[in-house]
């Protein structure tokens, strides 16, 4: 049967990108283990290296478990076409390096995950690329930041760990003025909260790790190529208006049109680099996003319920999160994640670092560790450990300040939530 | 990108969005296809189209007045539409969008079925002639790109095909790595 109308996401998370097995009819999508698959003839071998079909050849490049996992982000995100790798990490370097050239530079956002602002600063450097820091909080300093040699600008939605909400249009009017494509990187709204391409992102990039997997047990990455920048016509991007020359010389832009970058990721940067996903992994995860709806509305009501009553507690000094009442985030978390803000936010204790660092030891039910996005309730103290490899200025800008505790509130029964952190702050 | 020529007030189909149903009934009708624009050059995108489609089981048809007489993928090249002496069911083109009135005009004399115009082509003035003369019309879509969405292939990288389904694929008698377009019903 061929539907007509447009599926809505609740289905597209269950259905998209997943037909039954055709050589067994399996329903469930198989965990395809295997690192290579059989050429159909010789003549299907050539054309599978040359591009010019559409098919399987090893797993380092592509996987029909790691497929749906694929096409199911892309639907959900409203992309073209989408690539899953390794992690969060290996997505943004093969993103980078598809887009960059030594000398190179882009534009990030300060508010960002605290591993990507080493990436960016670090590992990047060593490639030859550059980036140049703007604030979320400050709209023209994204415009202070470009330069000619700017090839992208890169922002969270919803920035990790300080439940700050980014202007997305804005800044995707100052990238579109300025020739170049908008990062967002989606992972702590996901495109159930967020859909970041209908306020302008042209790439979209995840940690499958965090919400969408949701269940704290696979490692992943995924890149979402909107189909929304003109490569041919900006011409600052040689991978993918010029020849390639690992391919005879096809132009991926035309090519493969308004799904290039994604199938560019994929052949150039994640042949070559190496670091794909495991069939397991997606499977994990692709099983995770089928009830991706469910869970974060259930995130998002138990974070705002446990963030008002964290108000209202006398060792809190202050709570920064974008669905309370009041808070500066509030009308852009509005307009940008309008069915809840998600459910990692911090909040400031008296006595600094010492009550942090004190507090994380006195939970229960909460677990003291260095991830988000579970459906168990997970708490860290920031500045001495997912932070503290930033300068003390470099952590109060991204929002990991000594006082900060981060918390990423899970499924649990919102009562036996709050109360393991009445017990705990009793006691520090 | 796609520019818009002599776009007409009144146009009898919407050309912005085509249902999948009208996508299939066309490929699954028609299965000879003129392709005017044809390249000889390996790495062109005309020449994966045709390539591809040829493996489906189309016969292919290549127009191109520079290689009129040649051969491209074993089949002999047209120099104009008027030229082939058999009949056609698509004529495909893969010129610009200027191009397509005077081709599209050609596939009415030779009584084709449909006029079908790749990515990046749109010509409103061809296509209201066209329908006119009662041939079906595809604007701004590639054949190999349906046939994929449609059959599954592309989902295998990573392309979102914009449809679901709780049937088994088909799988085509090549092997494993080929499958069928699904029937329109
Ligand atoms: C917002 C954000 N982006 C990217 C990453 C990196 O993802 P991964 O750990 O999967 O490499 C994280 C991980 O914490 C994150 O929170």
């Amino acid at each position: 049967m061929v539907m007509e109308k447009a599926p809505a996401f609740s289905t597209l998370a269950i259905h998209a990108g997943a037909q039954p097995d055709p050589a067994t009819g399996a329903r469930a999508t198989p965990i395809y283990q295997t690192t290579s698959y059989v050429f159909d003839d010789v003549d299907h071998a050539a054309a599978l290296f040359n591009l010019e079909t559409f098919g399987n050849i090893y797993t380092r490049i592509m996987n029909p478990t790691q497929a749906v996992l694929e096409e199911r982000v892309a639907a959900l995100e409203g992309g073209t076409a989408a690539l899953a790798v390794a992690s969060g990490h290996a997505a943004q370097c093969v993103i980078f390096h598809t887009l960059l050239s030594p000398g190179d530079e882009f534009v990030a956002a300060r508010q960002l995950y605290g591993g990507s602002i080493n990436q960016f600063n670090h590992a990047f450097k060593k490639f030859g690329w550059t980036v140049a820091w703007a604030d979320a909080d400050d709209i023209s300093s994204f415009e202070q930041a470009l330069s000619p040699n700017t090839k992208a600008i890169f922002i969270e939605s919803i920035a990790n760990p300080g439940g700050i909400v980014t202007d997305i249009e804005a800044i995707a009017k100052i990238a579109k003025t300025a020739g170049v494509p908008l990062i967002v990187d989606n992972t702590l709204a996901t495109p159930y909260l967020c859909q970041a391409k209908a306020h302008g992102a042209d790439i979209i990039v995840h940690s499958l790790t965090k919400f969408l997997g949701g269940h704290g047990n696979s490692v992943g990455g995924v890149i979402v190529d909107c189909g929304t920048f003109d490569w041919i016509g900006s011409g600052k991007y040689p991978t993918l208006s010029e020849p390639c020359e690992s391919y005879n010389g096809i132009i991926f832009a035309e090519t493969f049109g308004d799904f290039a970058f994604a199938i560019a990721c994929r052949v150039l940067a994640l042949r070559d680099l190496g670091p794909c996903i495991s069939p397991f992994n997606a499977f994990l995860i692709l099983t995770g996003i089928e009830t991706l709806p469910l869970r974060l509305q259930a995130h998002s009501d138990n974070a705002a319920a446990v963030a008002a009553w964290l108000q209202t507690h006398d060792k809190v000094v202050w709570v920064n999160y974008a669905g309370l009442d009041g808070n500066r985030y509030q009308s852009l978390a509005k307009k940008y994640c309008p069915k809840g803000a998600g459910a990692v936010f911090t909040f400031g204790l008296q006595g600094g670092y010492e009550a942090g660092v004190n507090l994380v030891g006195k939970v229960n039910l909460f677990s003291h560790l260095a991830n988000i996005g579970d459906t168990r309730s997970l708490i860290i103290h920031p500045a001495s450990t997912t932070h503290s490899q930033l300068t003390p200025d470099q952590r109060r800008s991204a929002g990991a300040g000594d006082d900060v505790v981060r918390l990423s509130v899970g499924l649990e029964d919102k009562d036996d939530i709050i109360a393991d952190l009445d017990q705990a702050l009793a006691q520090i | 990108m796609v520019r818009h020529l002599n776009r007409p007030t009144h146009s009898v189909m919407n050309h912005d969005a085509y249902s999948d149903r009208y996508i299939l009934d066309i490929l699954n009708t028609h299965k000879i296809i003129a392709m005017v624009g044809a390249s000889a050059n390996k790495v062109r995108p005309s020449y994966f189209a045709m390539k591809y489609l040829m493996a489906k089981g189309y016969r292919i048809i290549p127009v191109n007045p520079g290689l009129a007489g040649q051969n491209i993928l074993g089949q002999t090249v047209y120099s104009r539409v008027t030229e082939i002496g058999e009949p056609v069911g698509i004529v495909d083109i893969f010129r610009n969008s200027e191009a397509a009135l005077a081709i599209t005009k050609d596939a009415i004399t030779i009584g084709a079925k449909v006029v079908w115009m790749q990515l990046g082509v749109r010509n409103d003035e061809a296509a209201a002639l066209a329908e006119q003369a009662g041939l079906k019309v595809v604007m701004n879509r590639c054949p190999k790109i349906e046939y994929g969405r449609h059959s599954g292939e592309i989902s295998w990288a990573g392309v979102n095909s914009r449809t679901i389904s709780s049937v088994r694929p088909k799988l085509a008698p090549r092997g494993y790595q080929h499958r069928l377009i699904r029937s329109s019903d």
